[in-house]
């Protein structure tokens, strides 16, 4: 089983429809395992119980930035290989690396304001997931503004892969501007190194998110090829009654 | 050669001339500007702080105004079927395109800069300051805005999603412009460590512009 076989979508959703059930106990039961553990580990000295949101952030945040990757790597399938099912794993991504892009400012707002006192800080890091936030939501647009989906995967890809050149420049720049206008931060990222008690919850829900975005990725893969097969029916169908 | 010339000739021509609208940005970028002392209140000392960042914002505004002429007139009748087909490179071509937009859109606002600076309480460093960096700068607003305009052209009605597309591209060249026109008249920082990162900016969006720009017209225009 290659790459190219999986170009046949019966083939991808007889194999999908084997390998989701585990995917999806899987994902459930690490997540339970993580969120267990993420309530047992100790409160910080200094943040108290509110350390926790930790566990759900950082993976969040990781993921944000993963999907993308994900999008760029499909769209050079999209471009370069063709491949047919590059293009389908590229839109389905793309609402579901918003939604985690989303999640990660949210429960960032949210450890913010008991931390620093304030839900929003112009802090670098924040600044460039928020407008990692805006690209994801531009690539959705530009999705839905075309109609044939072969033409707005290939547009989609370009700008996708200009994306993956530019969040690189646009993240030092952030920070560049940042540092220039407050020397003096004081935002703690729970310092630099984590005690093993944080950081084995912290590893578990990270591959237990992962594996919760393969899911989703999958099912939503499913789910667009399924659509895609009923607006060509559709389609023939009112070509037929119009002939 | 010859072709890429003639291209750029007929394009500031078309651009400047009735219908052409490259002069619209201009009169924009005026209109933003004067609109600001009317937001902030005409206090002159907060807008001279204000300035450059009025004048990058209104410049980046302006740009964008009119990037939609680079390919959408071209698509309309149809000669951007015969650039396409032609045998000189696609890259090469939208590289001219984007110069010959520069030229006609970008340069006036440049020219611009002096007079509203004036309106702005600018003295003569800072908006020497301004225009240089907006030399330096408005290449690579163009050359990262030509992507979104071929991803539009090639949508048909994409007009309002370019703005969406090109604007989260172009916050490095903002900030960079900004700081390095805020470095020559306040600032502690030397001048050349901005505008020399604004540069190779510039210089970047030179090379992956026209690439990303032919990729999405050659993918896009079937």
């Amino acid at each position: 089983m290659t790459l190219i076989d999986l170009a046949n979508p019966t083939r991808f959703l007889n194999l999908t429809s084997r390998v989701l059930p585990w995917l999806a106990a899987a994902t459930a039961i690490l997540l339970l395992i993580g969120l267990y553990q993420a309530a047992m580990a100790p409160d910080d000295y200094q943040q108290g119980a509110t350390v926790k949101i930790m566990f759900v952030h950082v993976p969040n945040a990781w993921l944000a930035m993963f999907v993308w990757g994900v999008m760029s790597v499909a769209a050079l399938g999209t471009l370069v290989w063709r491949h047919p099912l590059a293009d389908v794993a590229a839109k389905a991504a793309a609402p579901i690396g918003a939604a985690f892009t989303f999640l990660a400012l949210v429960t960032g707002s949210l450890w913010g304001r008991p931390m620093w006192g304030t839900y929003w800080e112009w802090d670098a890091r924040l600044t460039s997931v928020l407008i990692l936030f805006l690209m994801y939501l531009g690539l959705i647009a530009l999705w839905r503004a075309v109609e044939d989906p072969s033409r707005a995967a290939r547009a989609a890809a370009v700008l996708t892969l200009v994306g993956a050149l530019n969040l690189p420049i646009i993240k030092f720049s952030v920070d560049w501007w940042n540092t220039l206008h407050q020397p003096a931060s004081v935002l703690r990222m729970g310092g630099s190194s984590l005690d093993r008690s944080f950081l084995i919850p912290l590893l578990v829900m990270a591959v237990a998110f992962s594996l919760l975005f393969v899911t989703l990725h999958l099912a939503a893969m499913r789910n667009e090829i399924l659509r895609r097969r009923v607006r060509s029916l559709q389609m023939m169908q009112a070509s037929r009654r119009s002939a | 050669m010859t072709a890429l010339a003639a291209l750029i000739r007929r394009d500031i021509r078309i651009a400047l001339r009735v219908g052409g609208g490259a002069l619209i940005g201009v009169l924009f970028f005026l209109t933003v500007v004067v609109l600001m002392p009317f937001a902030v209140g005409p206090d002159l000392a907060l807008l001279t702080r204000l300035g450059p960042a009025i004048l990058w914002l209104g410049a980046l505004l302006a740009s964008l105004l009119t990037l939609d002429r680079l390919f959408m007139a071209d698509h309309e009748d149809g000669s951007l079927d015969l650039i396409v087909m032609s045998r000189t490179p696609l890259e090469l071509t939208c590289a001219a395109k984007a110069l010959a937009h520069w030229l006609a859109a970008g340069v006036p606002l440049i020219l611009a800069t002096p007079v509203l600076g004036l309106l702005l309480n600018l003295d003569a460093t800072a908006t020497a300051a301004v225009a240089l960096t907006l030399l330096a700068g408005t290449p690579a607003l163009t050359f990262t805005g030509m992507i979104g305009a071929a991803l539009a052209v090639t949508l048909h009605r994409g007009g309002l999603l370019l703005a969406v597309l090109v604007l989260p591209l172009s916050i490095p060249v903002l900030i960079f412009g900004v700081a390095a026109s805020q470095a020559a008249i306040s600032g502690p920082l030397a001048f050349g460590t901005p505008f020399s990162i604004l540069c190779a900016l510039s210089l970047v969006s030179l090379v992956i512009g026209p690439f990303a720009a032919a990729a999405s017209l050659r993918h896009g225009l079937d």
